[in-house]
């Protein structure tokens, strides 16, 4: 079964082909790169994608603070990600890539801060 | 009246490559000003992944592709910053005046880099008819809100315009549990990425209307609805294509307008149309060590593409210093 789908790794956006028998990718064509080929496979097996968002802060510099997941996470958990996310208040000093919340929700990725954030 | 060699206008991507450039260029006194409380400027907000690719070939958030810059920019002491210090007055030759808190302060700059980014186009600007209730947001404006306030303008949105801001605002708004009724654009494509097409709207299952426009905003207080009708390639409406979309958000996201009022009032020669200094070479105005660089001076599609070519506009200003 063909495939055709927008590679989103890159501002370039290559059209990839993928012919694919279920979920087993057989071949990745019209890609620039080979994250291409790297995102047709995993898009088709189980799509994944990093969330960002932010975080309410008590007593810090500013009222948010803009997060990651370090890793890619299941496209399928992300509003679940979100409600999780809504119940953290960070209340210490951070710098950006600090740990806010430790294997988020099970899913083997960190939540980390994007920037440093100090006290008031 | 205090001396500068350099003074830098701004301090977001643009401003921060430019002031690390002319230094690496040999230029020995950097003033950078920033009206903000941090530097960043709309990186701070942009908080979605997609920078970086180009410049530290990794994909980075806007506040990390900011953290980087910002620490280079601190560590170096040939690089004063001054936060919450906003530019007033340009003169053709390079006099300041600026305002920090407590103080207005007038420096004479030997160069001077305007660094000083983009506002939003508004729904004056594009005239959509219709009441004026509470509601309706430039799209940039909601994202600080969103992004780093905490609020979140309403429960149903439309968004109007395509571009790479709508977009982003799009799959935004979807995760912070809005319900997102449309992307409306009045083209026959998008002017924003396509990788934003497909993750910020086609994974959320948001409808985009092209060759469509918001003809009416209906609502008293607050938004109540939208008439949406399609147009033809001329971009006339077509008789008997009208529909509603039951909302209580417009968020309108129809581009950006360089903002170079301190150019002006130096008495640059200025494109009107774009509103960006009339120059055939890139960061150059028509007055003499005077640079534009960034949004400034053009829109660009990518904060890596500013970063690139204000590098090369500390250079110019380095070269100008003498420097070079």
């Amino acid at each position: 079964m063909k495939r055709i789908m927008t590679c989103i790794e890159c501002p370039q956006g290559c059209r990839l082909e993928i012919d694919a028998d279920g979920s087993r990718v057989i071949s990745v064509s019209g890609n620039k790169c080979k994250r291409g080929d790297k995102y047709a496979r995993q898009e088709v097996q189980a799509p994944l994608r990093t969330l960002t968002t932010s975080v309410l802060t008590r007593g810090l510099e500013l009222r948010m603070l803009p997060v990651r997941t370090s890793k890619p996470i299941p496209k399928g958990k992300l509003l679940e990600a979100m409600d999780a996310v809504k119940r953290l208040v960070v209340t210490s000093p951070v710098k950006a890539g600090s740990v806010v919340a430790e294997n988020f929700l099970g899913l083997g990725a960190d939540l980390v801060a994007c920037r440093p954030l100090n006290k008031i | 009246m205090k001396e500068r060699e350099l003074v830098i206008v701004g301090g977001g991507p643009a401003g921060m490559a430019a002031a690390l450039a002319a230094r690496a260029a040999g230029v020995e006194d950097v003033l950078l000003l920033e009206r903000d409380q941090h530097l960043g400027g709309i990186l701070n907000q942009c908080i979605h992944p997609g920078f970086g690719l180009h410049h530290f070939k990794e994909e980075l958030t806007g506040p990390e592709y900011a953290d980087r810059f910002v620490r280079l920019v601190k560590e170096d002491p040939a690089i004063e910053v001054s936060l919450r210090s906003f530019v007033v007055k340009l003169t053709g030759d390079r006099q300041l005046s600026f305002l920090r808190p407590g103080a207005l302060e007038e420096v004479k700059a030997r160069a001077v880099i305007l660094a000083t980014g983009c506002r939003e186009r508004t729904r004056e600007m594009i005239a959509i008819p219709g009441s004026r209730p509470a509601g309706v947001y430039p799209a940039g404006l909601a994202q600080k809100m969103v992004n780093m306030e905490g609020w979140i303008p309403g429960k149903e949105a439309v968004i109007v315009g395509s571009g790479d801001i709508g977009l982003i605002m799009a799959r935004r708004m979807a995760l912070e549990g809005v319900s997102v009724k449309a992307v409306v654009e009045i083209q026959k494509t998008s002017r924003g990425l396509v990788r934003n097409v497909v993750q910020c709207l086609e994974d959320y299952g948001i409808p985009l209307y092209f060759q469509h426009r918001i003809s009416r905003i209906h609502g008293r207080d607050r938004v109540e609805k939208v008439d949406v009708v399609r147009v033809d390639d001329e971009f006339r409406d077509i008789p008997g294509s009208g529909f509603e979309i039951s909302c209580d958000t417009v968020l309108v996201s129809v581009g950006l307008i360089p903002e170079n009022e301190l150019l002006e009032m130096a008495g640059a020669e200025m494109d009107k149309k774009t509103n960006t200094p009339a120059s055939a070479e890139v960061n150059q105005t028509s007055l003499p060590g005077i640079f534009a660089c960034g949004n400034a001076f053009k829109v660009y599609d990518l904060a890596d593409s500013v970063t690139r070519d204000s590098e090369l506009a500390g250079r110019a200003a380095a070269k100008y210093l003498g420097r070079l």
